[in-house]
């Protein structure tokens, strides 16, 4: 046990970085952590950091994993199975198959083409970018365990339920007739040596971190201002917890928005810090992730409104229930 | 030869379109490049993760952003 807990707090906490970035800012800067702009300092240098080096070693490990599940093993893997079991092993699988926003339509249209259901392709669109297995790991650093657990728990639930519904409606005649027009040939998946993994481990870990670093910056940059300038009582009055609109106003929030979850946790943990619900700060980092108007737009090449509109509204009001759930039972995960 | 580049114009398709258009130079081969940026026509290939190299209508590659050197591999072994 102690092992463990030195593992969490050194390792996966960084109380070593924490201790050497309050070293560098009074020394260095002059200024003492509880100040405003050394608070503030403190916040951005000692976030940016730990990320980054989470990140990295994060989405290595986790790129060798995936390199095991390309989207076209993961379609046959599907394919054996059908009903509840098929949405369930989809949202799992959607945890690691590697995804990114610009592959989702061809993801979609290899995937329903096979005879998949929609409604198991949608809960694996809902899963994937929602349930990270990096996210989870920084949501256990920046939180704590229970409070990963219960994301992945709710995000994993949302998919299935989702894409059930989806499923239940029969929405099948709302996807452009194209994906279904002539059977995609098959292509064979080429056989990667350690030494390929490898590779691709490194290569996803130079092109991840190029992507999503503005956004780290953003984030982190956000969540020092909310942290050490935004007086409590203006953060109490838009999303306290005692406001019922509080959880509703996120979620809306964070839909159009585009970043990554490695940007928004950073906004989450200042909410949190300042007092804002639990819920109301996972259904906004919930609400940018899961949806975004570029995802959208793409989506909207390969279903037709109805069955865009649907699937939107179910993820929202899914997101805007879970966050509700959470601020009201989430004393049980602090 | 024709090289087609299968992906719907993110920056993973222009990165691979570009190392292709090194590998080329390297290898001194004459080919076209083009690029497919149709759902419909990169569905007829198989192909599930872009981006996509094609070479003369063979999917050589899938879901990688290759670099150079892996694409002069591949062109030496198909020409």
């Amino acid at each position: 046990m102690i092992i463990f807990e030195w593992l969490n707090s050194q390792l996966l906490k960084m109380e070593w970085l924490y201790d050497l970035v309050t070293l560098l800012v009074r020394n260095v800067f002059g200024l003492e952590v509880n100040s405003k702009a050394g608070g503030s300092i403190h916040f951005f240098i000692y976030d940016v950091v730990k990320i980054f080096i989470l990140l990295s070693v994060l989405i290595f490990m986790i790129s060798y994993i995936q390199s095991f599940f390309p989207p076209e093993r993961t379609k046959k893997i599907l394919g054996r199975f059908t009903g509840v079991t098929a949405n369930i092993l989809a949202a799992l699988l959607g945890t690691v198959t590697p995804f990114c926003s610009c592959s989702s339509i061809p993801l979609f249209i290899g995937f329903t083409n096979a005879g998949l259901p929609i409604g198991v392709t949608f809960s694996f669109l809902i899963s994937s970018p929602l349930v990270d297995l990096a996210s989870i790991i920084l949501l256990a650093s920046i939180f704590n365990w229970k409070i990963a657990i219960a994301y992945i728990i709710v995000g994993l639930v949302l998919a299935v339920i989702g894409g059930t519904t989806i499923s239940k409606l029969k929405l099948e005649n709302y996807v452009e007739p194209f994906v279904y027009s002539n059977k995609m040939p098959e292509i064979e998946i080429e056989k990667l040596t350690i030494r390929d993994r490898i590779e691709f481990g490194k290569d996803q870990v130079l092109a991840i971190i190029k992507r999503v670093w503005l956004y780290i910056f953003i984030g982190v940059g956000i969540g020092a201002l909310i942290h050490n300038w935004i007086p409590e009582s203006m953060i109490d009055t838009i999303l306290g917890q005692d406001k019922w609109y509080s959880v509703l106003l996120a979620t809306i929030a964070g839909i159009p928005m585009y970043a990554d979850i490695f940007g928004t946790l950073p906004i989450a943990e200042a909410l949190v810090l300042k007092g804002v619900g639990l819920g109301t700060a996972l259904a906004f980092m919930m609400g940018v992730t899961a949806l975004s108007l570029p995802s959208i737009i793409m989506l909207k090449k390969v279903v037709k409104t109805k069955l865009l509109v649907i699937f939107v509204g179910i993820v929202t009001l899914g997101i805007i229930f879970i966050g509700y759930l959470i601020n009201a039972f989430g004393y049980l995960l602090m | 030869m024709i090289v087609k580049i299968l992906g719907s114009g993110c920056k993973n398709c222009e990165t691979l379109a570009d190392n292709t258009k090194v590998a080329l130079k390297e290898t001194g081969l004459d080919a076209e490049i083009i690029k497919v940026t149709d759902f419909q026509e990169i569905m007829a290939y198989g192909v599930m993760s872009t981006p996509a190299l094609v070479i003369d209508e063979k999917v050589v590659s899938f879901g990688k952003v290759l670099k150079p050197k892996e694409i002069v591999q591949i062109l030496d072994k198909v020409r």
